[in-house]
This record gives structure tokens, sequence and C-alpha cells, in this order.
């Protein structure tokens, strides 16, 4: 999605744009994918990665992120069909903190739960509002360590962290003190929402807009290298057995990846160790309202949350459990919907054989199947569908090293690598998330295809 | 060739939102509107695509009023 945002503001302004994509349809780590309905006939669309869209805002706000993203890509917010979430939970042993779009519910909940904290929360708040997150300059800090300053209660803490880590850290355990602000901002000030249709009504009016103002896009249409002259700067790519020139190359498909296709690129970031499980159910009525309404469920079994590789395949004490019937207004069929996601471990995955990688899916299975029935135990749906990606599953399809669906450790920040007009752009120049992404194409466009004169 | 007017045409394409008929001239365009770095990137992309005038990244300041606009753009206007 960085790249069709970028192809979008390149291409408005008049220069000559080709979008190069190894699919044969667009999204990356955020696109969909269809299955067969056996049941009633017609298809089932999923989509890869979107529990939820972040950055929630109503129609006419101004100064948020996803209103910039509007008035760059110069699209309407009707267009994208926002259903809101109803509200979601942070949910450890004996103890749940609400959230919704309206911020009010979180405060109400850390002063009933945390009563003797409530101070040290608005303290963190304000630490949040006055920060500068989009500052291209700033160095690393620890959030863990920024919060330990501020709030004295273990428990808290790990609360607030939990939906920001696993919905945007590439490091494990803590986050950049700026990644912490913006996902803070976009979790919670602002909140969730999914489109009508998912991240296809997205991915659609990205595709619309990027064929009207005159950018091109190519599909099935993989990039095997990065062409360097002698100076070592960027001149074009190798695609799809064609020699393409341009003056600048915007990469989105990750800065690790970028090097293994930039010869000249002798740089070595890291490839990052968050990777996940994803399970999707499908049953045959919905989750009715007086057992589920939430919307999604960030589920931990103990304490403290641990936000690592799996020890075992998949930690199924910590899961994200989302429910995308329950976003307002949805309009879906009569089946139910659930999607449970687990933290992995890439490697243990991808060194199992193929009969035991069968076994071990039908584990998480089991593990995700039995978690519903705790969230919501008098359930009696039946089953009609189910589908399991793993961190290999992930890499196959999106060609991000290790499945790391938040990619490397090293983000490039302002996007410039070493070589001269090869830019990143995307996960790893540093936003995340559908939003994050899009807004990482556009700043990234602005700054060096419309800026920086070529 | 009416500057104050191509950029007040510009802004409205670029922010349709704002209301831009009652500006005050002397005043930053920003405290008026809600406009940021990235929009005024966009007034002067449009300039050059509409208009053929260029405007160099050290000369965005001379854009921050209404005032300032006109002066600055109408000699640019005048040989493109």
């Amino acid at each position: 999605m960085s790249g069709l945002a970028a192809g979008i503001r390149l291409a408005m302004f008049d220069k000559k744009v080709v979008v190069l994509e190894k699919h044969s349809i667009p999204g990356g780590l955020n696109s969909y994918y269809q299955r067969r309905n056996f049941d009633k006939g017609g298809i089932r669309q999923f989509d890869v990665g979107l529990h939820a869209l972040t950055n929630f805002i109503k129609k006419g706000e101004k100064g948020k992120p996803f209103s910039k993203l509007l008035k760059q890509l110069r699209l309407s917010y009707d267009d994208f069909k926002l259903c809101p979430q109803s509200y979601s939970k942070i949910s450890f042993p004996n103890i749940e903190l609400k959230f919704s779009n309206d911020f009010e519910l979180l405060m109400s909940e850390v002063h009933e739960k945390f009563p003797g904290h409530i101070d040290q929360f608005v303290k963190l708040v304000e630490k949040v509002k006055d920060f500068n997150e989009l500052d291209l300059n700033l160095n690393y800090s620890s959030s863990r360590e920024t919060l330990k300053e501020i709030i004295s209660d273990d428990l808290l803490i790990e609360m607030i962290l939990c939906p920001l880590l696993i919905y945007g850290s590439a490091w494990e355990d803590d986050m950049d003190f700026a990644q912490f602000v913006i996902m803070f901002k976009s979790l919670y000030f602002e909140g969730f929402s999914r489109p009508e249709g998912g991240v296809r009504t997205i991915i659609s009016l990205l595709m619309k807009k990027l064929e009207e103002v005159g950018g091109e896009v190519r599909f099935k249409t993989a990039v095997s290298e990065i062409l360097t002259d002698s100076d070592g700067t960027a001149i074009g790519v190798n695609a799809g057995g064609e020699e393409i020139l341009a003056p600048v190359i915007l990469s989105s498909i990750g800065y690790p990846e970028t090097v293994k296709i930039t010869p000249k690129l002798e740089v070595k970031p890291r490839v990052g160790a968050m990777t996940f499980l994803e399970s999707i159910f499908v049953f045959d009525k919905k989750l009715p309202q007086d057992q589920v309404d939430s919307t999604i469920v960030f589920y931990n079994d103990s304490l403290k949350y641990n936000y690592r590789p799996a020890k075992n395949y998949f930690d199924g004490g910590s899961a994200v459990v989302c429910f995308p019937d329950n976003y307002e207004a949805s309009k879906t069929s009569g089946e139910g919907t659930v999607r449970i996601t687990y933290m992995a471990n890439y490697e243990q995955w991808a060194s199992l054989p193929r009969s035991q990688y069968d076994e071990m899916k039908s584990q998480v299975s089991d593990s995700a199947q039995a978690l519903l029935k705790k969230l919501a135990p008098e359930f009696d749906g039946k089953l009609l569908f189910q589908d399991i990606f793993s961190p290999t599953t992930i890499e196959r399809y999106t060609w991000h090293m290790n499945g790391t669906v938040y990619g490397s450790i090293d983000k490039t920040r302002d996007g410039r690598t070493p070589v001269k007009n090869l830019f990143i752009i995307g996960t790893d120049q540093g936003f995340l998330g559908i939003v994050g992404s899009m807004l990482s194409g556009i700043s990234m466009a602005n700054l060096h295809g419309l800026m920086n004169e070529i | 060739m009416d500057v104050r007017q191509i950029v007040i045409d510009i802004i409205s394409d670029i922010a349709p939102d704002e209301d831009v008929t009652s500006l005050d001239d002397t005043k930053s365009l920003r405290e008026q509107l809600d406009l940021d770095s990235m929009d005024f990137l966009d007034i002067v992309m449009e300039l050059r695509k509409r208009h053929k005038v260029e405007v160099p990244q050290e000369d965005y300041p001379k854009l921050a009023t209404l005032e300032s606009c006109v002066s600055y753009l109408t000699p640019k206007f005048a040989v493109a």
C-alpha cells in the first residue's frame, strides 16, 4: 500500500510512475485472498492482515493522520466506508481495561481499575500529547524505561503496552518511544474501524486513483535486481526480465529484502524477530451480542506481557482475538467470523517437515478454538471453514524474510539508504499498519520524488 | 493575472473543507486554515503543474501569507 500511495502522489504531479508488484494482486502485507465457499457457493474473501484500521476519525475531523492521508491522495472520507469498532478490551488475569474510539472510556477504566495511578496515567497522556513523534531526526529511546519513570504500577504498564506492541512493534518486548506515541495516538486517542468490504475496498480505491492520475502498475513483475552505476548510484531495476531505468526508486519490500537485491548496498539491517500465526474461523452463525460484544480482545494469561517469538511454535497464552462482525453497521452474511493471532517462531515453523507442519497447524486450531470457547462459552456455532497461516505462509506470499510482519528492527526513518536515489518506504521506513504504510508512501514520495528536484 | 485568486483556487482544491472566503491577506495562512507542511508542498506542486511556476524549497516561507504570496509570485507569473 505504501507503493500505491507513493505512486499516486508522484503521478498526480505528472511524474512518470510504474509500480512493480510481484504478485497478481496488490496489497503486500495487507492484501486479501479468496476461497471457494463449498457450503453456499460463491467465494469467501479474507483480509491477510487486517484486524483493524487504526487512526479512526469521524467525517470532517481535521489535523489527524487519516485526514492528511485523504487530502494528500485526494480521496473522500466516504469512499473508505468505515465501520467503527464497538469497543476493544485488554484482558489480563482477573482484570480488563476497555477502550474505544472515545478516549474517555480508557480514562474511566484506568480510573476505576487503577485508582491510585490515574494521576500518573494523566501525566503519561500529557507527555504523549506534547511529543513530536514525526520528527525524523529523533534518537531511539526505550518505551518501557520512559513508562517506568511515570507509572509505578507494573501491571498497568504491561496492559497499556500490550495492544501497542502487538499492533506495531518490530522490536521484542519494547518499542521506540516515538513509535509508542504514534501507536498510543492511533489506537487509544483515535481508535479502530474496518472498511465495509475489508482491505479490498482500500486497495480498489488506491488502484482506481492511481489509474486516474496516470500511474501504471505491473503485476507478476518482481524486481530481481536494483541496478547501480559505477558510482554506486541507483539507476534502475531489473524487473520481469526487463531493465527499467529511473532517477528515483522507492522500495516497499523491506530493508533487508532490498539489500538482498542490491549488490552495491552493503549494509546489514537486521531481520525482525516478530512473526505471527493467524487463524480464521467461519461459523454458520454470528456470535451473539450478549456473549461477545467487543470488536477486539487482547488476551494475555499472565501478568507480564511477553512480546517475543514463541518458545514452542506458538504462544497459546497470549492472543489477539478479532470479531469483525462487531464493527458497527457491518453488512455481513449470516456467517460469523473470528480471527485469532498468536505470536510464533519462524525458525521452528520453517524447519518442520510437511507432515508435521499440518499437525502443528491442527494444534494451533485446537488452541484457538479452546480460547474462543473460553471467551464465548455458550456459542454453539458450527465451524464451516478455517484457514491458518504461519510465518512461512507470510514469507511465501509477502517475501518478507522470516515472515516478519513489522519488518526490520533497523528502520530508515527518512527513507534514505547509502545508495543514492534508492529509498525505503513502508514498514521499514518506520510507519506501520495500513494508515502508516500509506502515509509512508506519501511522505517519502513527497520528500524524495517531489521536493528534492530530480 | 489574478495571482491572489490563483492561490485561493489552489488552496480550495487542496483543502476543500476550508473556508477561503474571508481570509485576511496579512495574517499567516496556517493560522487561518488547517494547512500543514504537506499542504504547502501541494500548493507549490500545483503552481508548477498548472502554471509552470517554480518555487524552490528555500522560498517556501515566502508563501506564508496571501499578501506575501502575491508579491513573491507575481514576477514569476510574468515570466512563466
